[in-house]
């Protein structure tokens, strides 16, 4: 890894701050599994269980009014922008008080307001967008960097390419994060990529440093997020990430994850940052006590959220007339 | 009133908005410099500099994909897609994306953005130059797809789309850059959503789009020679789509005929067919004429462009059935 984190160097309250959304995203991970194994959440969901300490590195680096684009397996990054977990977890439900209204579902959460520009489900296909955000950003002036994240299976998408180029050429305020927790759906990157860094190998390609960081480490992933976020605010142009990291289960609900050699999963799962990570800060003299309390907050947060989205009505059938145009005009034919 | 040619009011239009709103910005290939392959836009770096005039690389995922990022965040923006064929390379943003988004977001966010370029055939470029895609756009729930005939049209429905909050597909007929029209003095704005009767008539309703339009008006002149009166129906916005005048204008001549260049099956014609016999089959005494290209690819040699898209003659022809 090209990256070694003094974890010393980053003050105890971020550190704290970063447990707590790691804590967050976990449970509420799995509740959503839970509910989906109730058939409660519909259709699919895709687990960041495991790789939460990538958005909770950026998380902390990043300004309130910054951009994130993810993908379909994004709850943890919406969440962590800090969209309110009972609208999440109604919209897992489908109910009328979702944070979509029941028009996204999991693979689709969005809160434009945290400045969570949307989870996309087509591979690849939200790069070109964040260059938009930052473009935009770079136009107003603001000094907001736009923070895109996606997996090695996006590395192989031609969006990809044209997404870094023109961020370099126009030194676009945006940060891309390979999340390779090397796999795509089942195939391992490896296998279908020329190259060992799926995303870092190809960075010199658009004049950009290669930067590979342990994704399960949130001190790690904090001190290249702030490098990378704070170039990017500068003007010193974009940067490609590729954080290390893998997911627990398989791709999505349906899938055990059964192709991958149990000897990996073992040993990834022993560097669960959810474990790992506040029995460092422990050692680094934060006090249990503090650590626990983090856990059973967000516990209670999840009951609320479970509570608040099933006790919320259905959306009403009308609503999917509205929306489709700003101004009402699928009126012209229904 | 001045006349100008439609290319010209392409940059006239483009001009008007960018001095009137500082958030419109306009990128595309060769579009700054160059002024654009079919110079639409020659002028605009000059007068509105090089951060809201900008050169592209050749990457309509990264252009599309851009302007609607930037939409979402607080800009206007405008792209240019050099040839309309080339959407296909940028279609998941445009499909997927842009059009669906503030759907499924709930209204979170609007997209108050505009693809313009050149679109259709006649300049024998072939088959994947020529093509006018207005149906690929026209089935997307989510999209605004406006398409103008005239220099007039070009200037006040740019500026109507590049003001609409939701993203609109301009398409420019490229065979009428170089036709001359007149155009208001002043800032010109139109309305979506509206077509335009631009010839009265009593027998028959002509229905047609960008360079079908004038086409139509030329077979309505041939047509009352023989005693036939014509009505033109300019659809110019296909979403939203003006069925109020349509119906009304077919509600008058009882026959209907619609002209399209695009190739026959699924053309946008079949849904106002579909449109006027379910709302408007009373008002008919005699079939609806379809007149389009055969559904093949169009080709490039002068003979067989010309016979592939649809003449005025041909025109003629299906209106003489439409009232035998
Ligand atoms: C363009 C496109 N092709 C295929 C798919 C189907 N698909 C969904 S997720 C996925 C794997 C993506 O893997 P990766 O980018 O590594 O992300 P991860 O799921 O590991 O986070 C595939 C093939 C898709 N959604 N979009």
């Amino acid at each position: 890894m090209a990256t070694t984190a003094d974890p010393h160097a980053i003050d105890e309250a971020t550190r704290v701050a970063m447990f707590r959304d790691i804590a967050r995203a976990r449970l509420f991970e799995q509740r959503a599994y839970d509910l989906f194994m109730k058939g409660l959440v519909k259709g699919t969901s895709h687990l960041a269980t495991g790789q939460e300490a990538v958005a909770a590195g950026y998380a902390a680096a990043m300004r309130s009014d910054d951009y994130v684009l993810c993908t379909y397996r994004g709850h943890v990054h919406t969440l962590l922008r800090g969209a309110p977990m009972d609208a999440l977890m109604a919209e897992l439900l489908g109910r009328a008080s979702g944070i979509c209204g029941g028009k996204g579902g999991s693979m689709h959460l969005t809160s434009v307001r945290h400045g969570a520009l949307g989870s996309y489900a087509i591979v690849g296909a939200h790069l070109p967008i964040a260059v938009g955000a930052a473009w935009s950003a770079q136009a107003r002036g603001t000094g907001q960097v736009a923070v895109c994240f996606f997996g090695d299976g996006a590395t192989n998408i031609g969006a990809f390419h044209e997404a870094l180029n023109m961020a370099a050429v126009w030194e676009l305020p945006v940060v891309f994060v390979c999340e390779n927790n090397l796999y795509m759906e089942y195939t391992p990157i490896g296998e279908v990529t020329a190259t060992e860094h799926p995303a870092a190998d190809r960075a010199a390609s658009y004049g950009l440093e290669g930067l590979v960081v342990d994704g399960n480490d949130p001190d790690a992933v904090y001190e290249v997020a702030t490098d990378t976020v704070g170039r990017a605010r500068d003007g010193g142009g974009p940067s490609l990430v590729e954080a290390k990291t893998y997911r627990h289960g398989g791709h999505s609900r349906a899938d055990p994850g059964t192709y991958r050699p149990s000897e990996e999963v073992e040993e990834w799962i022993s560097r669960d940052p959810y474990v790992r990570y506040p029995e460092r800060l422990r050692d680094d003299g934060v006090d249990p006590a503090t650590l626990e309390a983090i856990v059973a907050e967000a516990e209670a947060e999840v009951d609320h959220a479970t509570n608040a989205a099933t006790d919320s009505p259905v959306p009403d059938p009308s609503v999917i007339l509205t929306n489709v145009w700003a101004d009402g005009g699928s009126s012209w034919r229904k | 009133m001045a006349e100008v040619t439609y290319r010209e009011a392409v940059t006239m239009g483009m001009a008007q908005e960018m001095r009137r709103d500082d958030r419109v910005y306009f990128i595309g290939e060769d579009v700054a410099a160059a002024g654009g392959v079919f110079k639409t836009t020659p002028g605009l770096q000059d007068e509105f500099g090089d951060r809201r005039v900008r050169d592209t690389p050749i990457s309509e995922e990264a252009i599309t994909g851009a302007v609607m990022g930037a939409a979402m965040t607080g800009l206007r923006p405008v792209a240019e897609i050099m040839f309309s064929d080339f959407y296909a390379t940028c279609w998941d943003i445009v499909a997927n994306q842009m059009a669906k988004t503030r759907y499924m977001t709930d209204g979170q966010t609007s997209l108050p953005l505009v693809l313009r370029g050149a679109n259709g055939g006649g300049l024998r470029f072939g088959a994947q130059h020529s093509q006018a895609v207005e149906n690929w756009a026209m089935a997307i729930p989510g999209l605004k797809v406006v398409a103008p005939s005239t220099p007039r049209d070009v200037i006040g429905l740019l500026a109507a789309s590049i003001r609409d909050p939701d993203p609109v597909i301009f398409l420019e007929q490229k065979s009428l850059y170089p036709s001359k029209g007149e155009v208001p003095d002043g800032e010109h704005l139109d309305e979506l959503g509206k077509a335009t009767v631009v010839r009265e008539g009593s027998d028959v309703t002509i229905v047609a789009l960008a360079a079908m339009v004038p086409r139509a008006l030329t077979a309505a002149e041939q047509l009352a020679e023989e005693g036939v009166s014509a009505e033109v129906v300019d659809v110019r916005s296909l979403v939203p789509l003006d069925a109020s005048t349509i119906l009304a204008s077919v509600g008058k001549t009882a026959r209907l005929v619609t002209v399209e260049e695009n190739p026959r099956l699924c053309g946008w014609g079949a849904e106002i067919v579909s449109l006027v016999a379910e709302e408007g089959f009373w008002h008919l005494d005699g079939p609806i004429v379809r007149v389009t290209s055969p559904h093949v690819p169009l080709p490039s040699a002068d003979e067989l462009e010309d016979v592939t898209l649809p003449t005025a003659e041909r025109v003629v022809d299906a209106v003489r059935r439409a009232l035998a």
